[in-house]
């Protein structure tokens, strides 16, 4: 089995205060931001603050999905000339001392198109990495790119949207694994604040048609959203609101890199007993 | 596995069925499709619908001819540039006179085609990206005409190279955003809109200014660009009976140029170049000639060539005119150079600015510096052919809206 479906298996196995399957959180930020060092330790802080899995950006010079917080983000990442291969490495040293939690890639086509489909799901898979987001590959593209990540059992994982038709629903279920991202907002990453029963609807519309974990991410900014979201989904993923916190400094001392590391690993502890709670 | 693209094989087709491209995907071979975000692919269908119905309505189309005849003014000129013939001495050369049409340049072929599919749609905001400006202003302009709102997204650093068309943006009432991201020029304020779009996906519509992004816009804005060589065509077989030899045009994302040549494509005695921003020469890595000196990649929805680094970046790019200061290309251009069709060259800075004025001096036609690059290659291709050879070079816009960049660059106060 892989990481992502053992730790769903896991998550519905345990139940809440309210008698409920516990919910994943999935906390997003961008390698080597705002330094290069600072990634390693903070996976390894965020699990313990209660992640279950992780969202590990890889930049893009023109991320055009993404609000003002990603791209500034993607660009201090590309300070240091971060590369897919740092991607790598930094999922290689992460699993020399965690093996359980699933990492999930997330980032645009090119750098993977230049590196090429069957090599880039060769050392992705090599190194640990369990699923992909490719943010502007659709599966109406995906001919290529879907078997080079499944036949070295690597999770394609694909985005829905409020706008998602009934018939792209269907057709991400013949694509799909890992789990399915519901992007819960029209707009860019870190846009206003989500509206709980619409994505409730469209999480129950998924559902029908694909049978696999979904994730709802875009909007969900503090304990309270994300409590909510719980409710309603399988995961929870949380980007903008902890990638603001990568400016308090630039984290290339120990003593600052401990700064921005306390302050996220409050917010996914808060976010983490809040959805445990509420459920 | 085989892999979509092997850099070291090109396609070589026995025939080509030109009028068969794009797939109902948006590929033209392997470049080309629909690379975009899930937020914006009920945005993109829609469209996409709607352009189909146009295609074939007759109503549409009707409207569209009004338009250009009566508003734009077409057909634009085809006129013989018998002194700049003489100077150059060797293939008569013509000037496709796009500079001449309203707004001055042959954007607003394009933007009165979505202009109208705009308000087929019964959208009420028009949003539009410019480089140079020419296509921010041709953008206004429709949106005036038909009372929508307009906001025109334009890189901070263009909006100090093109100060005259920023103000008349405001003058025709667009809001002009000015995009600090990236390298603030053309492909930022790409990305810009394209957020906006996303955002305010229910009631606005994305006017996209050249052959690039995802389907349909490269087909699309190609069908409302044919106008020119259509025009061109019919006009050299007026005047002269015969076909051109040769076609020039200057390629930023290459919708003036895919203009000219579509019409031409299954001639096969006329040669066709496409001209790309040289900068400071295609050598020194200063430049922005994707098709000459990129490779292929996927940015802006579709798949294409590019500036771009060994690890899949978007490199900066540079040419002393914005219009042409992009990354990418149209990839019906990258597919056209693939299979070998079109030639792919490209004319430095220097280059430009001399046949700037060299045109200005001999033709009394003051030329954009985007059209400068075609005028400088179609000037040296000119000199190497015979006297009864004839070449069209497209003459895409007017150049007083770089009258300013000119003068900086000369040392002269205005």
């Amino acid at each position: 089995m892989s990481r992502l479906a053992a730790r769903f298996a896991e998550l519905k196995a345990q139940k809440t205060k309210t008698g409920k399957q516990k919910t994943a959180l999935i906390p997003y930020v961008m390698t080597s931001d705002p330094s290069p060092e600072i990634t390693l330790p903070l996976m390894h802080a965020m699990v313990e603050a209660g992640a279950n899995i992780i969202e590990l950006g890889a930049p893009f010079s023109d991320p055009m999905a993404d609000g003002p917080v990603i791209q500034a983000a993607a660009e201090r990442s590309l300070e240091h000339n971060t590369s897919l291969h740092d991607v790598f490495s930094v999922v290689a040293e992460f699993r020399k001392t965690d093996d359980k939690t699933p990492i999930v890639m997330m980032g645009y086509l090119n750098p993977i198109e230049v590196m090429g489909y069957e090599s880039f799901a060769q050392q992705a898979s090599a190194c640990g990495i369990d699923g992909v987001i490719t943010v502007d590959m659709p599966p109406v593209e995906a001919g290529d790119y879907v078997p080079a990540l499944k036949s070295h059992e690597v999770d394609p994982i694909f985005l829905l949207a409020p706008t998602s038709t009934e018939a792209r629903i269907e057709r991400l279920a013949d694509v799909a694994s890992g789990f399915v991202y519901y992007v819960s907002l029209k707009g860019v990453t870190g846009a206003a604040t989500l509206d709980v029963s619409s994505v409730e609807q469209k999480v129950a519309q998924i559902k029908q048609h694909i049978d696999l974990p979904i994730g709802v991410g875009f909007g969900i900014s503090d304990a309270e959203s994300a409590a909510k979201v719980a409710g309603c989904s399988d995961a929870v993923v949380v980007g903008s609101v902890i990638v603001k916190k990568m400016t308090l400094n630039d984290g290339k001392t120990e003593p600052e890199r401990s700064i921005i590391i306390k302050e996220i690993s409050d917010i996914l502890s808060a976010m983490r007993s809040a959805m445990d709670e509420e459920q | 596995m085989t892999q979509l693209i092997d850099k070291s094989v090109k396609q070589k087709p026995e025939s080509v069925d030109y009028s068969a491209m794009p797939d109902d995907y948006g590929h033209f071979g392997v470049y080309g499709g629909v690379f975009a975000s899930e937020t914006l692919m009920q945005a993109l269908d829609e469209l996409r619908d709607a352009y189909e119905k146009i295609k074939t309505d007759e109503e549409f189309q009707k409207q569209f001819d009004e338009d250009l005849a009566q508003y734009v003014g077409r057909p634009s000129p085809l006129y013989f540039a018998e002194r700049l013939t003489q100077k150059v001495g060797g293939a008569k050369i013509y000037l496709k006179r796009e500079d001449l049409n309203h707004t001055g340049a042959h954007k607003i072929n394009n933007t009165i085609g979505q202009g109208l599919l705009a308000k087929m749609m019964g959208k009420k905001r028009i949003i539009a990206e410019t480089g140079a400006g020419q296509h921010g202003v041709a953008s206004a302009t429709v949106a005036a005409r038909f009372g929508m709102e307009c906001v025109v997204y334009m890189g901070a650093e263009d909006i100090v190279r093109q100060a005259p068309n920023v103000y008349r943006m405001k003058l025709l009432g667009a809001t002009v955003v000015a995009v600090e991201s990236g390298s603030k020029t053309l492909k930022d304020a790409l990305n810009e809109a394209m957020r906006d779009w996303v955002t305010n996906v229910d009631d606005t519509f994305y006017i996209i200014g050249t052959v690039a992004g995802p389907h349909p816009y490269p087909a699309m804005v190609r069908d409302f660009q044919t106008i020119i060589g259509r025009e061109a065509k019919a006009q050299m077989q007026e005047q002269c009976g015969c076909l051109p030899d040769a076609l020039v045009a200057c390629i930023g994302g290459g919708s003036n140029a895919i203009g000219l040549f579509h019409p031409f494509l299954e001639d096969e005695s006329v040669a066709m170049y496409g001209v790309e921003g040289g900068g400071l020469g295609v050598d020194s890595g200063k430049h922005a000639a994707p098709l000459c000196a990129g490779s292929p990649g996927v940015l802006h929805g579709n798949r294409t060539y590019l500036m771009e680094d060994e690890n899949g970046q978007i490199i900066e790019t540079h040419s002393v005119s914005a219009g042409l200061d992009y990354p990418g290309v149209g990839p019906e251009h990258s597919w056209l150079k693939d299979i070998g069709r079109v030639n792919y060259v490209a004319a430095t800075d220097d280059e430009a600015l001399h046949a700037f004025h060299t045109l200005t001096r001999v033709e009394g036609i003051i030329p954009a510096l985007e059209s400068s690059h075609a005028v400088a290659y179609g000037m040296k291709l000119a000199a190497t052919m015979k006297s009864e050879e004839r070449i069209i070079i497209n003459l895409s816009g007017r150049g007083d809206k770089d009258i300013n960049t000119i003068a900086k660059i000369e040392g002269i106060e205005l």
